[in-house]
């Protein structure tokens, strides 16, 4: 029993804590808090597992806008909170419930205690081939070279869950604006925070993007932290969710994947295979998709909070 | 016991939690966040992989790594739909759980 | 020298890590919603502050400090907002009963 093990010891001792209570508490806007906790100590437990693009990624995502995504829900959905709750099922279904998932738990815990040793790995694939993409970031180069087409659909999904999102539009709000109209104090703290935090974290987001290529960062990490600074400056009333029928709105968030496509199509001719980038020409390119795709995501990612239009355009 | 091996089990704790809240509450945002305990839970496991996979100075195998942060980025535009499906739910019906309407039945999850 | 730059950082970092346990203490035991903000925000500011300058002399660069002083003050920032923000709303909702 060495220092680190307890302390990861009782960092999951902590995450456990946390997620029982996520899912047992009465309250939903707890629970919802108590999601955002959840996700910080995750992205914790990400760092002791030596992947820190994936610790960004669930602090900005999971810890950040999925908890937003879900306050602002509940908020709206409290009126029927208690009528809910009285639907709880009785003990016997609850039993049934635990059995069903301490099974499932147990079978789960089989297979990690015998997974294989030594471990399968195709970490020596990519240091062996990561030379030919310039980049140092090995995630990255997973993300953008070797397996860029998965990346590529991953995009493509994220529209396809926005148009979704947009379709419950009801009838007479299509074209309208997303959310609602935030009226708060304009000389108030949340004003001013959102006036002097976005400048901060839009240079910071363009950093994470860059260094994504050599250290953890990348495109989804920065286009969070940019969707979060326009949340914020909507959500304090600085400026409003754009009317979702505008043409430069639409050109945004499926630019990334254009310029993706477009990468991906000139490699047939210029490197013989379809996302194959030509040789030399692999760094500047993948830095010019991520660029490309950061904007896509952020407005992507933050209209996905935002949801459904709920308001005629009144510009 | 080492550290990939306790992570790994609470990977698995959290995926039996979150099935275990994904049955048993009413509410659909709270089955929605549930589900995402479990997402998360089977996230971890392949964090434990990748960690288990390190080789040639990586901390971890970078493929099950990048895998785990698009996943990551997909759970949320599903939850995003799934939110958005239960508030347009609400605004049409009025309804507050996953119940039929007139029905006797136990709530469909 | 290096062993007066050791005690800094295990003396630094020993009392931020009084003042996060001080603060947690605060929050679960006080009595309402203000009270509790004030352990919180000021106990944490403080502790958050104290770590940072107890690990200043272990990054291996300017810029690594840089960052580190950056990650505190931008929590003081948030911390500072998200307490007038809540405070706020308490102070609206009345004392509790």
């Amino acid at each position: 029993m060495n220092l680190a093990l307890l302390f990861d010891g009782m960092l999951v001792v902590l995450i456990l804590a946390v997620a029982v209570w996520t899912v047992t508490v009465r309250d939903s806007f707890a629970a919802g808090i108590g999601y955002a906790v959840y996700g910080l100590l995750l992205a914790l437990a990400w760092v002791r597992l030596a992947a820190v693009d994936a610790a960004l990624t669930e602090a900005a995502i999971g810890g950040g806008l999925t908890s937003v995504l879900m306050i602002r829900a509940t908020v709206r959905l409290r009126a029927g909170e208690a009528a809910a709750r009285a639907a709880t099922p009785g003990p016997l279904p609850r039993l049934l419930a635990a059995l069903l998932g301490g099974s499932v738990a147990a079978g789960l815990a089989l297979v990690v205690l015998a997974l294989p040793d030594p471990a399968p790995t195709l970490a020596p694939q990519v240091a062996e081939h990561i030379a030919t993409t310039g980049l140092g970031n090995a995630v990255t180069a997973v993300l953008l070279s070797f397996r860029a087409i998965d990346t590529l659909l991953e995009a493509v999904v994220l529209i396809y869950a926005l148009i979704a999102v947009w379709t419950l539009t009801p009838d007479r709000f299509w074209g309208g604006r997303p959310g609602p109209k935030y009226e708060t104090d304009p000389n108030g703290m949340l004003a001013y925070l959102a006036r002097l935090l976005p400048p901060i974290g839009i240079v910071v987001a363009v950093y994470v993007l860059w260094v994504g290529a050599d250290l953890p960062g990348g495109k989804f990490q920065a286009g969070t932290l940019l969707a979060a600074m326009w949340l914020l400056a909507i959500m304090a009333g600085l400026t409003e969710a754009p009317p979702i029928s505008r043409r430069w709105l639409r050109g945004v968030l499926v630019a990334g994947t254009v310029v993706f496509l477009a990468i991906g199509f000139a490699g047939v001719p210029l490197a013989g295979a379809f996302l194959a980038y030509p040789e030399g020409f692999a760094k500047p390119l993948i830095v010019a998709i991520e660029a490309a795709s950061m904007l896509s995501i952020a407005f992507t990612l933050a209209l996905l909070v935002l949801g459904p239009p709920e308001r005629r355009d009144q510009a | 016991m080492n550290v990939p091996t306790l992570f790994g089990l609470c990977g698995a704790v959290l995926v039996g939690l979150g099935l275990y809240g994904l049955v048993v509450s009413p509410q659909p945002l709270r089955k929605i966040l549930a589900f995402n305990l479990v997402g998360s839970g089977v996230f971890l496991l392949f964090g434990v992989v990748a960690r288990r996979g390190a080789a040639l100075g990586m901390g971890g195998d970078p493929v099950p790594q990048a895998l785990v942060i698009t996943g990551i980025v997909v759970a949320f535009s599903a939850t995003a739909l799934a939110v958005a499906l239960v508030l347009r739910l609400h605004d049409m019906t009025g309804a507050a759980t996953l119940a039929p309407a007139d029905a006797d039945e136990p709530p469909v999850a | 020298m290096s062993q007066l730059l050791d005690l800094w950082t295990v003396l630094a970092v020993g009392a931020g890590v009084f003042f996060f346990f001080a603060g947690t203490v605060g929050l679960l035991r006080f009595p309402d919603t203000l009270t509790r903000l004030h352990a919180l925000t000021k106990a944490d500011n403080l502790g958050l502050g104290l770590v940072v300058l107890g690990l200043l002399p272990r990054v291996g660069s300017p810029l690594a400090g840089l960052k580190l002083i950056c990650v505190w003050l931008l929590v003081l920032l948030a911390s500072a907002t998200a307490s007038q923000l809540i405070a706020r709303v308490a102070r609206r909702a009345g004392p509790p009963a």
